[in-house]
C-alpha cells in the first residue's frame, strides 16, 4: 500500500527535508510506526501516551482524523495523510 | 522588522475589535520567497475564548492548501489579547510552531488605543521587532 504523507516544515528535519514521504499501514497507528522506522524521532512529535498529540492536526484526505478513528483510522491504498501543527495560543 | 501596509494592518485591527471580547486570530499570506504580508485571512477561533485561540483544524487545512496553490506562506500569524498587553504569553511561546512567521499581537484592552506589536518566536525565544507601516 502506498500512502502519501505530507510533512510540515517544522518536521522536515526528520525526513531529510522532504515535504512528502511515502509510507504504509492499514491504520494510522501502523502508518506512524512505519514512518518512525524510516524517520526516527518522528513518532514522538505526533503521538503521546498512545494518542495523537493535542496540538498536531492529522488529516486523511480532507478530514480531520479526530472525527474518524484517531490513531485507529483505517487507511486505503492511494490515501493522502497531511500533518499540520496546530496554530494556537493564549 | 515587519513591513505592512496601512490597509492590511487596519483590517487586522478591525477583526480584533469585531471579535472582542474573544481573541481574534488569522494570518496574512504573502509570496513564498518574500517577506511581504499581502493577503489578509481572518480565521475562526475554534476556542471562542477571551484567553485562548486555536485555528479551527478544517479551516486551517483549507487555508494552508490555498497558500500552497498560490505559492504563498503565512508571513504573519496574528491574534489578539483582550485584557492584557500585546506580548506573547507563555502559551503563545510554547505553541509557536512556525520559525519563519512574524507573530503579530493586537491588544483590544483599551477601546480608544490600538496596540500592535510584532515578534519572532524561534525555539522558545521571543524577539520583538519593529512594525513599519508602509
Amino acid at each position: 500500500m502506498a500512502i502519501e504523507v505530507r510533512i510540515p516544515t517544522i518536521l522536515r528535519d526528520y525526513t531529510g527535508g522532504a515535504k512528502t514521504v511515502e509510507a504504509d499501514g492499514a491504520t494510522l497507528s501502523e502508518l506512524v510506526d512505519h514512518l518512525e522506522s524510516a524517520h526516527p524521532g518522528l513518532k514522538d512529535r505526533l503521538v503521546e501516551n498512545g494518542s495523537l498529540r493535542r496540538f498536531v492536526n492529522v488529516y486523511l484526505n480532507d478530514e480531520d482524523v479526530r472525527f474518524l478513528g484517531g490513531l485507529g483510522t483505517e487507511l486505503a491504498d492511494g490515501d493522502s495523510v497531511t500533518v499540520l501543527p496546530a496554530v494556537a495560543g493564549g | 522588522m515587519l513591513s505592512i501596509s496601512r490597509a492590511v494592518l487596519d483590517a487586522v485591527i478591525a477583526h480584533a475589535r469585531a471579535d472582542h471580547p474573544d481573541e481574534a486570530c488569522g494570518i496574512i499570506a504573502g509570496p513564498l520567497h518574500s517577506d511581504e504580508p499581502q493577503r489578509h485571512v481572518p480565521m475562526v477561533n475554534a476556542e471562542r475564548s477571551p484567553t485562548f485561540y486555536r485555528f479551527e483544524p478544517s479551516e486551517q487545512l483549507a487555508v494552508w492548501r490555498e497558500m500552497d496553490d498560490n505559492d504563498e506562506r503565512p508571513v504573519v500569524i496574528y491574534h489578539s489579547h483582550t485584557a492584557t498587553e500585546p506580548y506573547p504569553s507563555r502559551t503563545d511561546v510554547s505553541l509557536a510552531s512556525d520559525p519563519d512567521a512574524h507573530y503579530l499581537l493586537v491588544s483590544t484592552r483599551d477601546p480608544d488605543n490600538d496596540e500592535v506589536r510584532s515578534y519572532r518566536i524561534v525555539a522558545g525565544e521571543v524577539s520583538e521587532e519593529e512594525v513599519r507601516v508602509v
